[in-house]
């Protein structure tokens, strides 16, 4: 399998915040891949690097097989980017923008750009002043999607759209992943989105990757959360408090909650079953869980009650 | 809770934001008569001398023009008359600041946000008109005592203060009605500007046709309809006609009135005119970063080069009468020697004003280079570096407005003014190509000032504003350094003293040439230090 996207021990440094701190990061080709990390985890600053404008202290890059830094207009003339937060020149229509920026790239399917400004509901014919923060993503939205690129680079595309304009947007880049050979980057907030359609994650912190794989794996790699409601009293339940993996025992009268990590399930359900099992609940973790667990060690150790802010 | 709740709050935000801008213009504007004062009482130190120069500026239609009418020659009137361009200034200010503190603040937002907290809804015009109206009290005592200070009679200098401050409640209101119109700020100001416009040239149609009497002298009535005409016949220092100050008022509560209205009748953040679209597809032209540039500079061409062309009528049409007044006045004669050279007197302020014009120039050029920082600094830069433009093709399609812009600046003002001079003195054929030489000799010091500009947002982008410094450093060692006695070599710094003082003196090849290869050494070093360095820098 091709990548697209390579990154290996990445540094940058700003002054003297290291924004970057080996940073390592694989795309490959044709996949939906999620980029997660909290505000200032680098990575607007990695994006920024694979698009030549910021050169890397340390580390390599590739990107569609080539020098992001030496080869940058070659090279985005096969991609297409949306920033993070979009400013548009006040006195350029909405329309104008987006086929600027497309022939700018080298061109852009005049169908594709009608369907796409009809399904995200946009007026092209508005000045850029006169858009609100949803319709400025929308217009960057619609001139990268327009494009036949082979990679898209989103930068938290859908910070200021709405609900359903977020439907929309789940609903083109599912489309983009089945069309062949196109490769997303996506960096986002939202979990659900990159939940609801990447193939793989990556999660960095601080400039780290600390994770990276498919849901699946990551999920292997964490742990179930189980509730179970027991037949007898859970008196021999200390031999499973003792029980490595096993986090955030609570016991109440007969009901058993707690994590587990995922190799230690099997003996701990014998546990239950040598009390009596009347009703049992497995939780798989949520991405949210997982993002949780990396960014806030102390809430995460207490268990699954925490709530994930959006 | 009244629709005036909070006004208070909102003067005092005001005066808050503007606690530098405020006092620095009202200073500026406040002390400015003072050196005309004196400089006038220099120049013109006897009854029969100030008589004479009166004479002269009276029929010159140069002078009538852009000062308005001369109504006699004592030294408070003479004072008078040469201020007579500040209530157009007064009043552009007055306007921006009222816009600044409504459209603004409406287009950005930031107006819902005090919106929603216990504040009336006129609040917002109100408390900007009353900071406006309050900055223009202020700076109308600071008139009169500069005036008085200059041992000039107290009932005189108190009218003049009166006059300058009208002017400023009138295009302050002015400016409240625009911000109502338009839902951008832009485009208020447009409006606003374009009032204040058509109001000064009224004054001058009115006045020139008036001046001298001659067949067109029943048009006078013109500057009567121009509220800069009204306010300047208040005559201080003549026999000062107090009345008049009643229709400013009126004119002045009409519109603030209107203002009000015009509010209750919108929402918030809407104009009441509906906001005009743009094309749905792009013309099949912009495709290019050069198309794009062109989008964002030709505005500011086009006012500039306007801007020029206004110069170059009014200086070429006084040089000839400027010669007049020259020939008997020798501290003048000295003054323009200084700066213009000593080829005779004319050419020594045709040169001595195509300087001060490639100063202005050099303001134009520094402006179009540092576009380059705000399209950076704005994130507009990030979308299209993202696509198959390089660096150097993005920088040099906004670089490329930065040099011939003022190029085309400086040929527009110098044409003008050559052929205004040439008709005047009758020798369209000599004159024409000899001023328009020197408007384009000033050229290779504007490139070197807007390659600073360069070096710096491409070395260093956080110093980039420091190129105003630069251009501040120029203005001062060239109108201010020979009089200080600096020493050579410090003048030597600026660009400008190497500039040939045409017309006039001969124009030598070599100081050009050094400043262009300057200016390719400046330039090239920002646009090395752009291709090295992260974009963006902020």
């Amino acid at each position: 399998m091709t990548e697209a996207i390579r990154t290996d021990a990445l540094v940058k440094t700003f002054g003297h915040t290291r924004a970057l701190d080996g940073l390592d990061l694989t795309v490959r080709t044709g996949e939906v891949h999620g980029f997660l990390g909290p505000n200032g985890a680098g990575k607007t600053t990695t994006i920024r690097i694979l698009l030549g404008l910021v050169r890397a202290d340390a580390g390599t890059a590739t990107l569609l097989g080539g020098d992001p830094w030496r080869d940058a207009t070659v090279l985005h003339r096969r991609l297409a980017y949306v920033p993070g937060d979009v400013t548009l020149w006040p006195n350029l229509s909405g329309g104008e923008v987006i086929d600027l920026l497309g022939r700018l790239r080298g061109g852009l399917n005049e169908q594709r750009r009608a369907d796409l400004l009809d399904r995200f509901d946009l007026d092209p014919r508005k000045k850029g002043r006169a858009y609100s923060k949803g319709n400025r993503q929308k217009v960057a939205l619609v001139a990268a999607l327009a494009s036949d690129v082979e990679l898209l680079i989103l930068d938290e595309p859908t910070s200021g759209l709405d609900p359903l304009m977020e439907q929309v947007f789940r609903e083109v880049i599912r489309e983009e992943r089945r069309r062949d050979g196109r490769t997303v980057l996506l960096s986002s907030h939202i979990l659900a989105e990159v939940e609801a359609l990447c193939d793989r994650v990556t999660i960095i912190r601080e400039g780290r990757t600390v994770e990276t794989g498919t849901l699946g794996e990551l999920r292997h790699l964490t742990r179930t959360s189980i509730q179970a409601e027991l037949a007898g009293p859970p008196a021999g339940l200390a031999a499973l408090a003792a029980l490595p993996g096993v986090h955030g025992l609570d016991v109440q009268d007969s009901r058993v909650r707690f994590d587990i990590d995922a190799g230690a399930l099997d003996a701990a359900l014998r546990h239950l079953t040598a009390v009596g099992v009347r009703s049992l609940v497995s939780q798989p973790p949520t991405l949210e869980e997982l993002f949780l667990r990396h960014y806030d060690s102390t809430r995460a150790a207490g268990g699954r009650h925490a709530e994930v802010p959006r | 809770m009244t629709t005036l709740t909070g006004t208070g709050k909102l003067v005092r935000l005001i005066l808050r934001r503007d606690r530098l801008l405020m006092p620095l213009w009202i200073l500026f504007v406040g002390l400015l008569p003072i050196s005309y004062a004196s400089s006038i009482a220099d120049l013109f130190p006897t009854a029969a001398a100030r008589q004479q120069y009166a004479d002269v500026s009276m029929n010159n239609a140069g002078f009538v023009a852009l000062y308005g009418r001369l109504f006699g020659s004592n030294l408070g009137e003479l004072v008078t008359w040469r201020a007579g361009f500040l209530p157009v200034i007064i009043g552009l200010i007055s306007l921006l600041t009222v816009i600044r503190h409504t459209r603004v603040e409406e287009e950005t937002g930031r107006r819902e946000l005090i919106g929603a907290t216990v504040v009336g809804r006129h609040a917002g015009l109100a408390a900007a008109l009353t900071a406006t109206f309050g900055a223009n009290l202020v700076l109308a005592a600071l008139l009169a005592l500069s005036m008085a200070s200059q041992h000039l009679p107290a009932t005189g200098s108190i009218a003049f203060g009166v006059e300058i401050a009208a002017a400023g409640w009138i295009f302050a209101t002015v400016g409240g009605v625009a911000a109502q119109l338009t839902d951008s700020a832009g485009g208020a100001r447009g409006i606003a500007i374009s009032v204040l416009g058509a109001a000064y040239l009224l004054r001058v149609v009115g006045d020139l046709s008036g001046e001298g009497g001659g067949a067109l002298s029943w048009l006078s009535w013109l500057s009567w309809l121009s509220p800069i005409g009204w306010v300047q016949r208040i005559r201080p220092f003549g026999d000062e006609r107090w009345w008049i100050l009643a229709p400013a008022a009126g004119l002045t509560a009409a519109l603030a009135t209107a203002a009000v209205a015009l509010s209750a009748r919108r929402d918030v953040g809407a104009g009441l005119l509906p906001p005009r679209l743009g094309p749905a597809t792009a013309a099949p032209s912009l495709r290019t970063p050069l198309a794009l540039a062109w989008r964002l500079h030709r505005g500011l061409l086009a006012g500039w080069t306007a801007g020029f062309a206004v110069l170059g009528v009014v200086l070429g049409g006084v040089a000839e009468s400027v010669g007049d007044l020259l020939r008997d006045n020798q501290s003048l004669q000295d003054v323009f020697a200084r700066i213009g050279g000593s080829a005779g007197v004319i050419d020594a302020y045709l040169a001595a004003v195509m300087g001060i014009l490639g100063l202005i120039a050099a303001a134009y050029g520094i402006q179009a280079a540092l576009r380059l920082r705000s399209e950076e600094t704005s994130q507009r830069a990030e979308p299209v570096l993202a696509t198959a433009v390089g660096r150097l093709r993005w920088a040099s399609s906004h670089l490329i407005f930065s040099a011939l812009g003022p190029a085309l600046a400086l040929a527009t003002a110098g044409l003008i003014a050559g052929l205004t001079h040439g008709l005047n003195t009758g020798n369209v054929g000599r004159e024409l190509p000899r001023v328009l030489a020197g408007a384009m000799v000033q050229l290779p010091a504007v490139w070197v000032l807007a390659a600073i500009a360069v070096a710096l947002f491409g070395l260093a982008p956080r110093l980039a504003p420091a190129s105003w410094g630069a251009l501040a450093g120029c203005l001062l060692f060239g109108l201010v350094g020979a009089t200080l006695q600096l020493s050579q070599w410090l003048l030597d710094i600026s660009p400008f003293t190497h500039i040939p003082k045409a017309p006039g003196a001969a124009v030598s090849a070599t100081p050009l040439v050094w400043l262009v290869a300057v200016v390719v050494v400046l330039a090239a070093a920002g646009l090395i230090g752009l291709r090295r360095r992260d974009i963006p820098l902020t």
